[in-house]
């Protein structure tokens, strides 16, 4: 597939984010330079559940229109919502050993976005065991529904363990808590990693496009 | 509405009576049970964990996985003969056949539990009597929520190329909010503390079988061919 003008300039968003946090942005104080992996940590968490919002809103508008499209822009964004979560598990643990002391911790978010994980890699699964493609449109959206909608609980299941995790610094009700050039490092990876998202998504969905067109209606390898 | 209702007790009585004449299922997911309860105690170091700490985990992954093993066959029993043809064809809501099997799911995960929970007391030496009827209040709780999303993805599985591998798949990210409210409830009444603290747990659960209860029932009848 050829890179369009949106995947070059998302890629290069991206890269300017790095040179800029790794070379222009100050260190933190206490943390050194452990604290830089913030800037792919936290936008990456920010896609991912973007991008899952999306597979929830897409699967409930197939059920009630049917149409084609949604399913496929589901089943894009729920593939590179696991390639974001999976960038944050990632990029967690190697954070959390020099700062907590251990890769992994049982804290309610690290918790619920290994569920994540979990639960849209089985969305993955579900769709290539499905040889029929409106049965496989049908099934990934009621999963994708019942997924959106397990999430709180998850969420407020595992909140009643005692949470490490850092609190937000940017989306919180009172002013955001970083100084200037690392807030702005940060914005700026937000915004480069959401148009990276989108880079893909689009990419992701004009694969899914083109198999629909090379097997109308038959069945194929998802 | 009455009639919806109705319906599904049909539904699930015939389930029932297939079960109850084979007693196939019940007899593989007790023994499971059993064996499970054996196996978790030699898991753990007896004289490190003191078994009240051990067994409220125990109880709810047994409750779990033996409730899964029921729900395999709710829908694969339709298989063989395409049987659901003949439930899908007969003039009753596609939401009462969800209901009804899942009724019929419901009991059977409570006919496994009202041996497997005793059981784990016997093995584990814990005092059932004063805490049994709160913790049958949560294990109905637990089983309503277990049996809603088991029903809906044992429908769904069954129709895909993976078939029961899948269940556990995806139904075990689901099971994860019925399991943590459901051993502390129970690990908060078998250290002597009164209902009232497990509060907030049951009310998770509750709204845990709200939701998906209803949210499975409309579901259900996209998971049919067109």
């Amino acid at each position: 597939m050829k890179p369009t003008p949106l995947s070059l300039a998302a890629v290069a968003a991206v890269l300017v984010t790095f040179v800029r946090a790794i070379f222009f942005t100050p260190l933190e104080a206490t943390q050194g330079p452990a604290q830089k992996i913030l800037y792919v940590h936290a936008p990456a968490a920010w896609v991912a559940f973007m991008a899952f919002g999306l597979v929830g809103l897409t699967s409930v508008l197939y059920l009630w229109l049917k149409e084609d499209r949604l399913d496929r822009v589901a089943e894009s964004s729920a593939e590179v919502g696991v390639v974001f979560t999976t960038v944050v598990l990632i990029t967690g643990p190697l954070w959390g050993k020099p700062i907590w002391g251990a890769y992994w911790t049982w804290d309610a978010r690290l918790t619920l976005t290994l569920f994540l994980w979990f639960i849209y890699v089985a969305y993955i699964v579900l769709r290539g065991a499905i040889d029929d493609r409106a049965m496989r449109a049908r099934y990934s959206a009621v999963l994708g529904i019942l997924g959106a909608l397990l999430i709180p609980f998850i969420h407020l299941s595992v909140y009643l363990f005692r949470t490490l995790h850092p609190q937000p610094i940017l989306m919180k009700p009172s002013a955001p808590s970083l100084p200037g050039e690392m807030l702005t490092t940060l914005l700026l990876a937000f915004a480069s990693f959401t148009l990276l998202y989108v880079a893909l998504l689009r990419a992701r969905y004009r694969y899914a496009v083109e198999r629909d067109d090379a097997h109308p209606a038959e069945a194929y390898d998802a | 509405m009455s009639e919806v209702f109705r319906d599904a007790w049909l539904i699930a009585r015939k389930d029932l009576a297939i079960e109850f004449r084979t007693r196939s299922a019940f007899l593989s997911a007790l023994v499971f049970a059993l064996l499970g309860i054996v196996i978790f105690y030699f898991a753990w170091d007896a004289s490190a964990v003191s078994a009240i700490d051990l067994a409220p985990g125990v109880l709810w992954v047994i409750f779990t996985f033996s409730g899964m093993l029921g729900m395999h066959r709710s829908f694969g029993v339709e298989e063989p003969d395409r049987g659901i043809d003949g439930l899908l064809a007969s003039p009753v809501a596609r939401e009462s056949i969800f209901l009804g099997k899942a009724l019929a799911n419901l009991v059977f995960v409570a006919a496994v539990q009202i041996v497997a929970i005793p059981a784990v007391a016997l093995f584990y030496g814990l005092p059932l009597g004063p805490v049994a009827l709160p913790l049958a209040g949560i294990a109905l709780l637990a089983a309503i929520g277990l049996v809603s999303v088991g029903t809906l993805f044992s429908a769904m599985a069954v129709n895909t190329r993976l078939a029961e591998l899948l269940l556990p798949m995806l139904s075990l990210p689901f099971f994860v909010p019925i399991v943590i409210p459901a051993a502390q409830a129970t690990a908060k009444l078998m250290s002597g503390r009164p209902v009232g603290d497990a509060g907030a747990w049951l009310k998770l659960l509750l709204a845990f079988d709200l939701v998906f209860v209803v949210a499975c029932t409309l579901a259900y009848p996209f998971t049919l061919e067109e």
